[in-house]
């Protein structure tokens, strides 16, 4: 395709035949790694690249570490694991006696587990929701927002919660909606009483969902904003030009160009499904009860750190682990079905 | 151009193109009232919780809770917080921990980033898998407190920034910005006999400025709140940092901390004002930073996203 004179700044149409055989000079001598990948000997690839193996090489152990590592630790879950039998708790291991599956016949059985299950599935459900179409909705009304200035204020304020600490939310949401707290206090004075969102337990799921959306809504609406900037503006012109009005565009034109990133934000939070409120949970468990606030994550820490049932709370984490894989690998595989992309593809 | 008249253009709303119609009253009142909602959603809560950890005692004892409009201010709060005690100490902890840690994480992660980042390099699949499979599964609590426990980490501030130091969705941001300069720069300079690690410093750095400040952005905030490790790998209670006696203060009830307790059951201070102080105190490096970082937040967020 010819370049226009005024893509040159100096107005000079490029001569296209001479700038060819340049690129075709250039090329073997700096041949692309694929081509030579396959024909250098790993001595001498060694050699070239053994700097960037050896910067690489830090993170990577880090994560064996503190990644991989653990994982071969699960093997407590198949055990009646005393870390007091020996000195170090790794060594503790394999001094520990075998009792096979004993340990998720036991969690079978127990009904806090599936309470934890429960509520578990549950937030899960209410925050996609809840949660997951507000910044969708954010995101189309900031696009709409013409005025640059309007609009850096505007996402500079709604980004800033997502920066908050867990803490400082609860501390937040705690004094305005708590039973100390101001809406409290102002129904008080107007003879009301016994206003406590914090403390009600059948409200906490609502509550956690509120304060997700107040901290991370802002923030999540980011990745779409860029997906609407990359939207091309030839398509909303040909669909005005049809007669499309503005919500016909926005159904027709907006949201198709959306589908591929809402696919995959969905995968995403379908794999971290079970992880859900644990940081919220943990924080509220003391003012809400522990019937309430129980999910699979809170239950491994109070089983295993606070009662030191390690062998026990290995083995929920563990289900909670198998599971995590599945969905992530289940609602991949959903997406593809769907005809799109999701976070890998085979 | 002075800046008078920029800062005009720049809140002039830009021409329409012309087959968009011209939105109406009713709808633009609509819009803007609902963006001021959330804006205000945001900044309400926020001004509370400042305006009451500046109010002088009476004020919050008149008023019986949280402080909306401000009749009086005093540093009281703060001057108490900061001469000393469990909140300075957990402050200086809380800095140290996030200076080192976003230090630490960042050096590996941008290392790491580079040398994943040229396509046919010894090991580069191998590595690279092995990086981004950790994305996929999580060790599991109980096996990572064991571990970090066998190390004879726990009760030292390594236990804060080792087992998290590396973000893998943070390396992959860092590698597809590498991989977005332009190769005829490094390759350059590779020619004029620069090794890797003097590309790395001298071309692909400086070039990356903007993801660089917003990875470190990440980091830091990662370091700042979290409070989990330090809950179950740390004993002692002088060795906590900010969040944690945040959590101690505000939710555990638990009174304050040594030293502030004299202060306020001598009725000198309101319990209130200084849990908002501290409030404040957890919240004032975050709200500070981000503002600055954010105009670069899409090309952060954008690079990772688009090639993962």
């Amino acid at each position: 395709m010819p370049l226009t004179a005024g893509s040159r700044p100096d107005g000079v149409r490029p001569a296209t035949p001479v700038e060819e055989p340049e690129a075709a000079l250039t090329r073997p001598a700096l041949p692309t790694k694929k081509q030579t990948s396959g024909k250098i000997p790993w001595r001498v690839r060694l050699r070239r690249d053994r700097v960037l193996i050896l910067i690489t090489l830090p993170a990577v152990l880090l994560l064996l570490l503190f990644n991989y590592v653990p994982l071969l630790g699960n093997v407590v879950a198949f055990q009646d694991y005393d870390p007091y039998v020996s000195s170090n708790g790794i060594t503790a291991i394999f001094h520990s006696p075998w009792v096979g599956m004993e340990q998720f016949s036991r969690l079978v059985n127990d009904p806090l587990f599936w309470g934890a299950v429960k509520n578990t599935l549950v937030l899960f459900a209410l925050q996609l929701v809840l949660f997951f179409p507000v910044p969708i909705a954010l995101a189309l009304l900031i696009n709409s927002v013409v005025r640059p200035r309007v609009r850096a204020v505007a996402q500079a304020i709604m980004y800033l919660p997502h920066f908050f600490s867990w803490v400082l939310v609860i501390t937040v949401f705690q004094q305005i909606f708590g039973g100390a707290g101001i809406i409290a206090q102002t129904l008080q004075d107007h003879g009301w009483s016994g206003f406590d969102l914090m403390t009600n337990s059948g409200f906490f799921k609502f509550l956690v969902t509120g304060q997700a959306v107040w901290k991370d809504a802002g923030w999540g609406i980011i990745v779409f904003l860029a997906a609407l900037a990359a939207v091309p503006t030839d398509l909303y012109e040909a669909a005005a030009m049809d007669g499309a009005g503005r919500w016909r565009r926005t159904w027709h034109v907006t949201l198709p160009a959306l589908r591929p990133v809402i696919a995959l934000l969905l995968v995403l939070r379908v794999g971290d499904a079970l992880s859900v409120g644990f940081e919220q949970f943990l924080l509220q468990r003391d003012a809400v009860g522990t019937g309430a606030s129980e999910v699979l994550d809170t239950y491994v820490w109070s089983m295993g750190i606070q009662n030191g049932d390690f062998s026990y709370a290995a083995a929920a984490g563990l289900v909670k682990g198998v599971i995590g894989i599945c969905l992530v690998l289940g609602a991949n595989k959903f997406a593809h079905l769907l005809g799109e992309q999701g976070v890998y593809q085979k | 151009m002075s800046l008078n008249t920029q800062l005009i253009r720049s809140l002039q709303a830009p021409p329409r193109p012309v087959w968009e119609e011209p939105p109406s009253r009713a709808g633009l009142t609509a819009k803007s009232g609902f963006l001021l909602l959330c804006c205000l959603g945001v900044l309400v809560p926020l001004w509370i919780v400042i305006v009451t950890s500046l109010s002088p005692k009476p004020v919050i004892d008149r008023v019986g809770g949280l402080v909306v409009v401000p009749r009086g201010i005093t540093f009281v709060n703060y001057k108490e917080l900061l001469g000393g005690g469990q909140v300075s100490r957990a402050i200086m902890v809380s800095v140290g921990v996030t200076l080192v840690g976003t230090l630490f994480s960042m050096t590996v992660s941008v290392l790491a980033a580079y040398g994943l980042s040229r396509r046919g390099s010894l090991g580069h699949r191998f590595f690279l898998v092995t990086v981004m499979a950790t994305m996929f599964f999580g060790a599991g609590l109980i096996p990572t407190y064991l571990l970090v426990q066998s190390l004879g980490l726990t009760d030292t501030y390594l236990s804060l920034i080792l087992p998290s130091a590396v973000s893998v969705f943070n390396i992959l941001v860092l590698r597809a910005f590498f991989m977005g300069i332009s190769p005829e720069l490094t390759e350059s300079a590779r020619l004029d006999g620069a090794g890797d690690l003097r590309i790395l410093l001298t071309i692909v750095m400086p070039l990356s400025r903007a993801v660089l400040a917003v990875i470190s952005l990440f980091y830091a905030v990662g370091y700042w709140s979290a409070w989990f490790n330090a809950s179950i790998y740390l004993s002692d209670q002088r060795m906590l940092p900010l969040q944690n006696v945040l959590i101690q203060l505000v939710m555990r009830h638990t009174q304050a901390p040594t030293g502030l307790q004299e202060a306020v059951r001598t009725g000198q201070l309101s319990p209130l004002g200084v849990q908002m102080a501290v409030t404040v105190l957890a919240l004032i490096p975050v709200a500070v930073a981000s503002p600055f970082v954010q105009r670069h937040f899409k090309k952060g967020m954008l690079t990772g996203a688009v090639k993962g």
